[in-house]
């Protein structure tokens, strides 16, 4: 049954809460905050997620890791997100050995896959170039150069892409923006020579970077998948991270909302909790249905992945705009419901506001999903 | 073959024969298949669809056989709905009996009252109505004040319902009455009675729709038979809240996707309207609009069969019925303010040249829709429900 949890995922489940509930509080991306850390997220922090084998979750057992799957990666990941926990696990384990395992020779998964479960190997997926995430509008050219390709251009917003080994480029091999055809992945260490790197600091503290390639030579054996076909590779890891970006929002709301909850039964004013007021309780029924729905579309677009059913895009697009609404609607009704105090830094619910937008943006937002969604129903 | 293939296999071969070539077109209003001593059927093939179904208890498929109903298993009645889809055929029979009183009965009610209502119900021989809302009590039922008044062998009833759907062309009602006036809740009983007893008229009221499916209900000085009551006396709320979850989950399923489903679909009919772009929508408003309304379904039918699921598996989502009338019905609600801005004018017909008859039933059932959050309970009472009862937020 696709809507209850298996006696093994619930023990994954478990073992992710109590893990990120003790381990990894949200004080933790206080102090990466307050300390100023260059790295963005806790080294520390890292190996122990590496240690549970949560790194090698989507990675076969005998390329090193658990193969738990993409349901194991979602629970975890909604886990992680009920305390913001700040890490390399998306970029590095869901898109990155995605990518990897989607459209990697048997060579290429041999000596790197073991190595991300390892947690040696740091990676980052770079495709977007404007401001609002559109994969197939890639103007960053790979241009043939005898065996080898140089790369023009610039990626923008790359998640990781300041601490990343490794990143996968995906460049235009052939064709114009807006087409799917003729998109080309390259796997190529970060530091190559004509690779900029910035760090864009971001409103929810966790780790952005804006990258430039100046005629960047690399071997063809770089090549991730085929030379001007790697566009449907893409677009499955790519519905992969939109599913387990609505499964990290999903544990943010959940937090939030029953944080805000406590809160109404706690606060006073005119001699009354505040929850006893009937604005403020239907609103709080209404948080309580989204998050219901939220809940049945992430389950199902984890168990679209699981089963690699046939309509996993428009699982994946389903999940993600309602999610990315649902936590709109649910962080401001949260700092709105405490007040002044909400507005404060001191108190955890602006955190997840800020989260909640850039996780919105993140793969396509709404707008995105809803047009991609049209489109897939063929209107 | 195991035992389902079987069962499949054999469903299959019985409605091929027993189901009429009509009962597998789409229905028309005036042909549901109300049952009841004054049913009359514009179409024969709907009384003979229904009595084939009822023959085998498959009108009611899971309620037990010794009363009447078809006594299967939840897997057995999965196929047989299955198999009912897959031929496209319509309901054998529609009532509040199948939906609301049969499943309360089944917990509630004593075995002799089993025997003689539950058949009828499984066959259509009684068509039931609800006799809950008074003018003075709605949102709060439990202010009801018909009374009941214990005379011996019998209850002497007064007071007036209303909003009684149906109650014009029902044979009985169920009803809540006072029978103790000194406490609210528990002071109400649960009393079934026969619309044929003196002393019980029942008058339509016109709706802004145009139809007039319900009622003001008269009951002056009606005797009542003692056996006529449910459960203990003074313990009918209890009955009254169990039903109102059934008639919640029903509405709450209710009309999803009909209306723009005669029509072709909201896509095919904004097309129409407003023109393509390549394959898309030319209007990107509408558009969006669209695809934001067929992800609430989406959504809200994963969520109904999570809920399912999870049930199955022993989990309860809690007050779900609540949370499924209340998002349930306002998405249907949206949806035919979206048609209406997908037709313009076109949806606004009321009658006679100019639209065709599915125009003018989206027209209809648009201004029916805006009923589905206040019967049953309003949406503002499911989020009074869910609020204190799921979410534990104290009252005033
Ligand atoms: C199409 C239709 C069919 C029906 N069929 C039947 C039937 O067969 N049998 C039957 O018995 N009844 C039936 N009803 C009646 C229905 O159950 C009542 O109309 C409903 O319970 C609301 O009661 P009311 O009309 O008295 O509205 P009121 O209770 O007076 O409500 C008026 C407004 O006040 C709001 N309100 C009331 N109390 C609160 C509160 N505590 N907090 C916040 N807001 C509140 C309501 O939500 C509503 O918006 C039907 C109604 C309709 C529309």
């Amino acid at each position: 049954m696709a809507f209850v949890l298996s006696e093994e995922q619930t023990m994954l489940r478990d073992m992710a809460k109590q893990f990120f509930s003790e381990q990894v509080p949200v004080t933790n991306l206080r102090k990466i905050r307050d300390d100023g850390s260059e790295d963005g997220f806790d080294r520390d922090v890292w190996k122990q997620i590496v240690e549970l084998g949560f790194a090698g979750i989507l990675i076969p057992e005998d390329l090193g890791g658990t193969g738990f799957g993409p349901m194991g990666i979602g629970i975890v990941m909604q886990e992680a997100g009920r305390t913001l926990a700040a890490s390399p696990l998306y970029a590095t384990a869901v898109l990155g050995a995605g990518m990897i395992i989607a459209a990697g020779s048997e060579s290429q998964k041999k000596q790197l896959l073991p190595r991300v479960a390892a947690g040696e190997l740091l990676l980052a997926l770079a495709i977007d170039e404007t401001n609002h995430h559109n994969p197939a509008n890639i103007a960053m050219t790979a241009t043939r150069d005898g065996d080898d390709f140089v790369l023009s251009g610039e990626k923008r917003f790359v998640i990781d892409g300041h601490i990343a080994d490794k990143l996968i480029v995906a460049a235009r091999t052939s064709g114009t923006p807006g087409e799917t055809q003729g998109i080309s992945a390259f796997l190529i260490d970060a530091d190559m020579a004509g690779i900029t790197r910035t760090r864009t600091h971001m409103v929810d503290t966790r780790n952005a970077a804006n990258i430039a390639f100046d005629n960047v030579k690399v071997p063809a054996d770089a090549l991730l998948g085929g030379t001007d076909s790697a566009f449907p590779e893409l677009e499955n890891v790519l519905d992969m991270g939109r599913v387990c970006l609505s499964a990290e929002m999903l544990g943010g709301i959940e937090t939030v909302f029953d944080t805000t909850l406590t809160y109404l039964k706690e606060r006073k004013q005119f001699d009354a909790i505040i929850g006893t007021f009937q604005a403020l309780q239907h609103r709080a029924a209404e948080m309580f249905c989204e998050v219901e729905i939220c809940q049945s579309v992430v389950l199902d677009a984890l168990s679209a992945l699981e089963e690699r059913r046939n309509d996993i895009p428009r699982a994946a697009s389903l999940a993600k705009a309602r999610l990315s609404e649902a936590a709109r609607l649910i962080t401001n009704e949260g700092v709105q419901m405490h007040g002044g105090i909400g507005m404060t830094d001191a108190v955890d619910v602006g955190l997840f506001l800020k989260r909640a937008r850039v996780q919105a943006q993140m793969l396509g937002d709404a707008n995105f999903h809803r047009s991609r969604y049209a489109d897939l129903g063929g209107y | 073959m195991t035992n389902l293939e079987t069962f499949r296999a054999e469903t299959r071969a019985w409605l091929e024969e027993n189901c009429p070539e009509s009962m597998r077109t789409p229905m028309p209003e005036r042909e549901m298949p109300w049952g009841g001593r004054n049913a009359s059927y514009p179409n024969p093939d709907t009384k003979v669809w229904m009595d084939n179904m009822a023959s085998r208890g498959w009108t009611a498929p899971t309620w037990p056989a010794e009363y009447g109903g078809g006594g299967l298993s939840k897997e057995e009645n999965k196929v047989l709905q299955e198999e009912l889809a897959r031929i496209k055929a319509r309901p054998a029979l529609t009532s509040f009996g199948l939906w609301m009183l049969g499943p309360a009965l089944l917990e509630f009610a004593s075995e002799e009252q089993k025997k003689k209502y539950i058949g009828e119900i499984v066959r259509g021989e009684i068509r039931w109505c609800q006799g809950y809302s008074e003018p003075g009590a709605g949102s709060d039922l439990a202010g009801l004040q018909t009374k009941a008044e214990d005379k011996g062998d019998h209850y002497l009833v007064n007071g007036q319902k209303v909003w009684t759907s149906y109650a014009d062309q029902c044979d009985w009602i169920f009803c809540l009455v006072r029978t103790d006036n000194s406490v609210k809740h528990d002071g109400i009983s649960f009393l079934l009675i026969d619309m044929d007893d003196p002393g019980v008229e029942a008058r339509p009221i016109k709706l802004i729709s145009g139809s007039s499916p319900f009622c003001e209900t008269f009951l002056t000085d009606v005797k009542v038979p003692k056996e006529n009551l449910v459960g203990e006396l003074n313990k009918g709320w209890t009955i009254a809240k169990r039903l109102l979850e059934h008639e919640r989950s029903m509405i709450s399923g209710m009309g999803m996707g009909a209306g723009a489903a005669s029509m072709g679909g909201m896509e095919a009919v904004a097309k129409e309207n407003f023109g393509t772009d390549g394959d898309r929508i030319a209007d990107p408003a509408i558009r969006n609009a669209i695809a934001a309304h067929k992800m609430d379904q989406q959504a809200f039918g994963l969520t109904m069969k999570r809920a399912g699921e999870e049930a199955k598996a022993g989990q309860g989502m809690g007050a779900a019925a609540s949370m499924f009338k209340y998002y349930g019905t306002e998405v249907n609600k949206r949806r035919f303010e979206l048609l209406l801005d997908i037709m313009g004018t076109q949806a606004l017909g009321w009658e006679g040249e100019g639209f065709d008859s599915k125009e003018l039933a989206v027209t209809r059932s648009w201004l029916r829709s805006k009923g589905n959050s206040i019967e049953g309970g309003t949406s503002e009472v499911q989020l009074n429900v869910i609020a204190k009862r799921v979410l534990g937020l104290p009252t005033a």
